[in-house]
This record gives structure tokens, C-alpha cells and sequence, in this order.
């Protein structure tokens, strides 16, 4: 399934919890203030290095764009979609559940 | 609107429902009753009744449905069923039973 | 006539999950969520409610909301079963991290490990989150 989560990974746990019920074939999806999870070197990064690794993380680019976070610069592994990018994922890998 | 019974001021919402639930009495249910020319009957006050406990216990009006389902489970077959409850209350027990009783409108009933 | 007319409204059955997450009074969400999934059971579709993270709060015994002139909903919990909504499950582990267990629920529910709950969301056509 694909879950996408909105929030900062400092401000509240969702990344973390969420990242606990990926299981092996979920996909996440970072939007709005969640993509502060896609910067390299914290912890969070660190958490979720696995499923990065595996291909199964991704940041959408214009809430990136608009945060001042270079594209270029996110987290090893983690893919940069656009908003079709989006609509494909959900398409792929439904059902989807947001991590509010 | 509002009602005065014994003294004390009732208010209702633009529905009919009371505001206050605290504020309920049987006079209050009477009152109602008399204004839809509806005669409240023992047959009545077993919903009415039932409903006020439901509500005591789950803090909710229980739909329409599952109102039914109790009543038979509680009263028997012949009384739970709808027609025998719209008999009683023909403006439907969630519109008129839970109003009598003091309850608010039932969630989920439009 | 009855029936036909049931059946006329009897469509595919669908799997919503309503995921619970937050602590019960400091936002709207638990009682949302309560409402719509006593909504929902007009609809007879496959209903579960997941309680995991602060979400396990909503469901603990002793609460009185009207201390704060707020709406006492743990109560309604309990009314589930008679709406035929019996699926609740729990997550193991939020509620260890909070110190409970299931005795301090205010209804029975099913307890199961974080792996199991991520197995159980991934298993719907349609997960709710509140």
C-alpha cells in the first residue's frame, strides 16, 4: 500500500510510526512539511535508509521546491515525483493511507 | 423555542430537540406529544424509556436500525419491527421517540 | 417486496479501516471518527477500527469528559457491537509504551503486534485516518 506522510518527523511521530507498518512491499510518500523527513543526515533519513535503499521512499518536488530544499540534495535513495508522479503512485500501489 | 414546565425553561433547537437534556421531564414529553396530537400511551414510554437508557449507557441516540434490533431483542419480535414503531411514532422514532425522550437527533439521521 | 428492495442496494462489500492515532480530547478527531464510522455502519460494509499510537488513549476506561464541558464519548465505544461493528484491533505496542493493557480498555478488542496491524491496513480497499 502506499502511505504518505505530512508532517516533520520533529514535530510529531508519524514518520516514525508509519515507517513501522511499511512492512516489505509498502511504499512511502513524503508531502507538505513531511518532505523535511527527505533531508540528509538526521535521523530520520537514518530511519528510513532501508526502504530508500530498496526504492520504496519518495518526496514530492514542489512542497520540496517551496521548503528551500534542493532536489538534489535529499536523502540517498529517495525519489523526487512531481504531482503526476503522485497520482501515479497511488495508482500503483493503492490502497493509500495518510499518516494525519 | 422553549417550553416552560414547573418553572423551568426549556429550550429546544431549530428541530424541536431540547438544548439541555438535563432539563428533560415527563411533562416535557407530554407537552410534545400533545402539540403532534399523539396520545402518549404505555407503548410509548417503553420506547421512550429505553431510549433515555440507551442514551444514559452509550451517550448516543441510537440509530433507527439498531433501535430496532434492541427493542426486539428487549420487548420482543412483535414490537421490534419498524411498522409497529412508526405506528407509534408515524414522524419516525428517531424524529419523534428521540425528542420525547429528551435525546439529541440521532448521528447520521438527516 | 422488502427484500427486493434490499437487494437492489446490496453492492460489492468493501474493507474500511478507520485508523485511530490521536489522543482522545485535545483534538476533534477521535469523536470525527467515531461519528463517521457509526455513519458508515448504515452502509453494511466490512468496518474495522486500528487504535495505535495515542490512539489506544481513546479507548481507556475512566474517562469523564464532562469535567471539561466536552462531550463524554468513551461510552459510545461500547455501542459498537450493536451497530455490528466488532473488528477493533489494537496495537500491542503503543499500548506497552503507555503502560496498559487491554483490562484498561473500556470495551474488548482484539490486541495485535505492529506487524500484524501494518498486514491488516495493507488487507483494505479503504483506509480512514484520523
Amino acid at each position: 500500500m502506499l502511505h504518505t506522510v505530512n508532517k516533520s518527523p520533529l514535530q510529531t511521530n508519524d514518520l516514525a510510526s508509519c515507517l513501522g507498518h511499511l512492512g516489505t512491499d509498502g511504499r512511502l510518500l513524503m508531502i507538505e512539511d513531511g518532505v523535511y523527513g527527505a533531508l540528509s543526515g538526521t535521523e530520520a533519513t537514518r530511519q528510513l535508509a532501508g526502504p530508500a535503499g530498496e526504492g520504496r521512499v519518495y518526496v514530492l518536488g514542489p512542497d520540496l521546491e517551496a521548503r528551500g530544499v534542493d532536489a538534489g540534495t535529499v536523502a540517498d535513495g529517495v525519489q523526487v515525483v512531481d504531482y503526476a508522479g503522485f497520482v501515479q503512485l497511488v495508482v500503483d500501489h493503492g490502497p493509500h493511507q495518510a499518516w494525519v | 423555542m422553549a417550553y416552560e414546565v414547573n418553572g423551568i425553561t426549556v429550550e429546544t433547537d431549530e428541530e424541536g430537540y431540547i438544548e439541555d437534556l438535563s432539563k428533560w421531564s415527563k411533562e416535557v414529553a407530554e407537552i410534545m406529544a400533545k402539540e403532534d396530537d399523539c396520545e402518549l400511551t404505555e407503548e410509548h414510554w417503553e420506547i421512550i424509556n429505553f431510549l433515555r437508557e440507551y442514551y444514559e449507557e452509550f451517550q448516543i441516540a441510537p440509530a433507527v436500525r439498531v433501535l430496532t434490533k434492541q427493542i426486539g431483542k428487549r420487548l420482543g419480535p412483535e414490537k421490534g419491527n419498524s411498522k409497529y414503531l412508526y405506528e407509534l411514532f408515524p414522524y419516525g422514532p428517531a424524529k419523534q421517540a428521540c425528542r420525547y425522550a429528551g435525546l439529541p437527533k440521532p448521528t447520521g439521521c438527516v | 417486496m422488502s427484500d427486493e428492495f434490499e437487494d437492489d442496494f446490496s453492492g460489492e462489500i468493501k474493507r474500511f479501516m478507520f485508523v485511530n492515532r490521536k489522543a482522545p480530547h485535545g483534538t476533534i478527531y477521535a469523536l470525527e471518527s467515531l461519528e463517521v464510522v457509526l455513519i458508515s455502519a448504515a452502509f453494511d460494509q466490512d468496518v474495522s477500527l486500528a487504535f495505535l499510537d495515542d490512539g489506544v488513549f481513546q479507548l481507556r476506561k475512566g474517562q469523564n469528559a464532562n469535567v471539561l464541558e466536552m462531550k463524554n464519548f468513551a461510552p459510545t465505544y461500547r455501542a459498537l457491537e450493536g451497530y455490528d461493528i466488532e473488528k477493533l484491533y489494537v496495537e500491542r505496542e503503543s499500548l506497552e509504551a503507555r503502560g496498559m493493557t487491554a483490562d484498561d480498555l473500556v470495551v474488548p478488542v482484539e490486541v495485535v503486534d505492529r506487524a500484524r496491524m501494518a498486514e491488516l491496513m495493507a488487507d483494505q480497499d479503504v483506509v480512514m485516518s484520523f
